[in-house]
């Protein structure tokens, strides 16, 4: 074999191999599926899909998950338009209040993991239920967001030419994307996630800050799903409490195909860029075909959902047995 | 055994805690909430609010008796929300195969052999399903499960073509609504249940197995224990209980809900299987996992009587679960009796 391929980086090829065959072959199927509107679009309609997705490849990434974020965005979206509507709050100073909240919270949640060892699954399903009840708390009904600054805001965007426009929300993924990468590749914070990942005990050993690295990561996270509350919020104009049911199950599934090993240590956020587009892809796909219905989406998710979990259990299982 | 072991012994004390909440809940109903703890007996039938609780209670408690098994032996099965949506849409499948083509006539009337049994089927290949990524694949069970969780309602909606099968059929209505020895049936189902599962894990060595693998499962394969065969086995009944469970949520709304039939409903019951101090990967009780769902459901029902919104009911159940939670690390014990001088290096 001449061509070595680095083990860690199949999964990521598989990635881009499976995004650009449903590309190819919607491309070949349709008429426009083959338009910069189209590729876009997924930037615009995945916006708050990825923003979570990227805090979460840092969770995974150092070992933990992350099951409240669904219900943060739901919070912080309904907390948000709550302010806005009633109480006449600028919407400035709206988000950053909820982004200051959300960072409270994951950084709760990142304490109570660290400091009493409970497993991150069952402190983050707690959360999962204190910002559902909290967003039901704040209103049980959903709340309309207009504001001039939020027009604007909403107005935003740069003409790409070819009747496509790239609005503010999308331009808050693409940062995050890219703050996601200098953070996980030239900051010591990236590579102490995924020392952490691989081996807490030889973290620990080495003398690496494993109790604030993943505070940190959780608090990150949290920070993220504020975000992408606010960027939901932006991009439906309203608050809704119910919004979002399922969304952490998509996001770990954008993720996991992304080619992140879910055992930790391994990953990348480049990867989840993917992971979220071909989700979106997979979604544009059903729409463009017409007659399959919606409930397609998820049992697709979940048969990729499979096939990536085999290739990497077969993958991990093949460098072990060197 | 005597009186004083017993008390002594490491059940009861594991037991303590959550029969303490329960009772709590219980003792301030019983001063604020009038008529709380009366029954009375119509037509041969127990009726009142204690009652009741255990009768919404049912379904969350199969879920939990599955998934105390589950979570013995390290695992969790999130898929039971979807595997009762599955199990009901199959049920109403069979008892209107052509409902979701328009044909509102019922045919021929289906047996109750078969509405019971072909979506119980179902239910343990999904949990068989389950089991063989866990067990013979190698997946962690989170994301074992996952898969499940997120195609399994896709596959509910297939099945019912996302519409909410409606049906009338007097016989499997009755394991819904049905009474028995003045119970309600769901009721006996659950006594039934656990009745068979804590004998066959208690009064054989099965438990200790399930035990055994969950501490460490390469040691407890070095032992002799068939643990590949244990852990399919423990995941193919977890998904017979949701099957159960979902088949008596369908039977009670007379209806297949593809979308919500058991959503959530696997949060429940992970909260009460470790609201009754079942460790995650070790010592079980079921019968603490009860005592669990009923925590959860009594906590419910007070909240509602004192008329707040029941969506909200989620924040008070979020705290009662990280508080249960908190009290069982070993870390935040020794934070209040004061021991916090000898440090631990964190074991595994």
């Amino acid at each position: 074999m001449k061509l070595r391929l680095n083990q860690k980086n199949i999964p990521l090829l598989a990635t881009i191999a499976v995004f650009l065959l449903i590309y190819l072959a919607g491309s070949v199927l349709y008429s426009n599926f083959f338009s910069l509107r189209v590729f876009v679009n997924l930037f615009i309609d995945n916006a708050f899909v990825g923003v979570i997705a990227i805090g979460m490849t840092f969770v995974i990434i150092s070992g933990g998950i992350d099951l409240s974020v669904g219900s943060v965005v739901a919070f912080i979206g309904v907390l948000a338009a709550k302010m806005m509507h009633d109480f006449g709050v600028h919407p400035l100073l709206a988000f950053s209040i909820c982004l200051g909240l959300g960072a409270m919270f994951g950084m709760i949640m990142g304490s109570l993991i660290h400091f009493f060892e409970l497993p991150p699954f069952l402190v983050t399903l707690v959360g999962m239920f204190l910002a559902r009840g909290l967003a039901f708390l704040v209103s049980l009904n959903a709340i309309p967001i207009k504001h001039p600054a939020v027009n604007a805001i909403i107005d935003f965007g740069i003409p790409l030419g070819f009747r496509a426009w790239l609005p503010a929300t999308a331009m808050i993924f693409i940062a995050v994307t890219l703050v996601g990468i200098y953070l996980q590749h030239f900051t010591r914070f990236g590579r102490n996630t995924y020392a952490i990942g691989s081996s807490e005990q030889s973290a620990i050993l080495m003398g690496l800050p494993v109790g604030r690295t993943k505070i940190l990561v959780y608090t990150f996270n949290g920070l993220l799903s504020a975000l992408a509350g606010v960027v939901y919020s932006l991009y439906t104009s309203s608050g809704y409490p119910l919004a979002c049911v399922g969304l952490e199950l998509d996001v770990i599934a954008a993720v996991v195909i992304g080619g992140t090993l879910l055992s930790g240590g391994s990953g990348y956020v480049a990867g989840t860029l993917i992971g979220v587009l071909i989700l979106g892809l997979i979604q544009t796909f059903i729409t463009f075909q017409g007659t399959l219905s919606s409930w397609w989406t998820k049992i697709v998710i979940g048969v990729l959902l499979f096939i990536f979990i085999l290739l990497q259990r077969y993958l991990s299982k093949a460098g072990a047995g060197k | 055994m005597n009186q004083v072991q017993w008390l002594r012994s490491e059940n009861f004390q594991r037991m303590l805690w959550p029969l303490m909440a329960l009772v709590g809940i219980l003792l301030f109903n019983l001063f604020f909430t009038p008529g709380f703890f009366h029954i009375e007996i119509k037509d041969g039938r127990f009726f009142g609010s204690l009652v009741d609780i255990a009768n919404r209670a049912a379904p969350v408690m199969l879920l939990a008796i599955g998934m105390t098994l589950v979570f013995a032996t390290g695992g969790v099965d999130l898929s039971v929300g979807a595997v009762m949506a599955i199990s009901g849409a199959i049920a109403a499948t069979v008892i209107r195969p052509d409902y979701v083509k328009g044909v509102l006539e019922y045919g021929e009337v289906q047996s109750l052999f078969l509405v019971l049994s072909i979506p119980l089927f179902f239910s343990l290949l999904a949990g068989l399903w389950n089991g063989l990524l866990v067990a013979v694949i190698g997946i962690q069970p989170i994301i074992a499960t996952l898969i499940l969780m997120v195609a399994g309602r896709g596959i509910a909606q297939l099945i019912t073509q996302g519409q909410i099968v409606v049906f009338i059929h007097e016989p499997f209505q009755y394991i819904g609504s049905g009474f028995l020895f003045g119970l309600p049936f769901p009721i006996i189902l659950v006594l039934l249940t656990f009745t068979v599962t804590y004998l066959l894990t208690r009064r054989t060595g099965l438990g200790l197995f399930i035990e055994a693998i969950g501490a460490n499962s390469v040691a407890s394969r070095f032992m002799g224990i068939r643990e590949r065969l244990i852990t399919l086995s423990v995941y193919i009944f977890s998904g017979f209980c949701a099957g159960l469970a979902g088949l008596i949520v369908c039977a009670d709304i007379k209806a297949a809900d593809a979308n919500n039939a058991g959503l959530f409903l696997e949060l429940d019951a992970i909260a009460a299987v470790i609201i009754g101090g079942t460790m995650w990967g070790g010592r079980f009780t079921i019968f603490g996992s009860i005592v669990g769902t009923l925590i959860i459901q009594s906590l419910t029902t007070t909240i509602l009587t004192r008329g707040v919104a029941p969506e909200v009911t989620l924040v008070f159940k979020a705290f009662v679960i990280i508080l249960v939670a908190l009290i069982q690390s070993e870390k935040f014990r020794r934070l209040f009796s004061g021991r916090m001088a000898r440090k631990k290096v964190p074991a595994s």
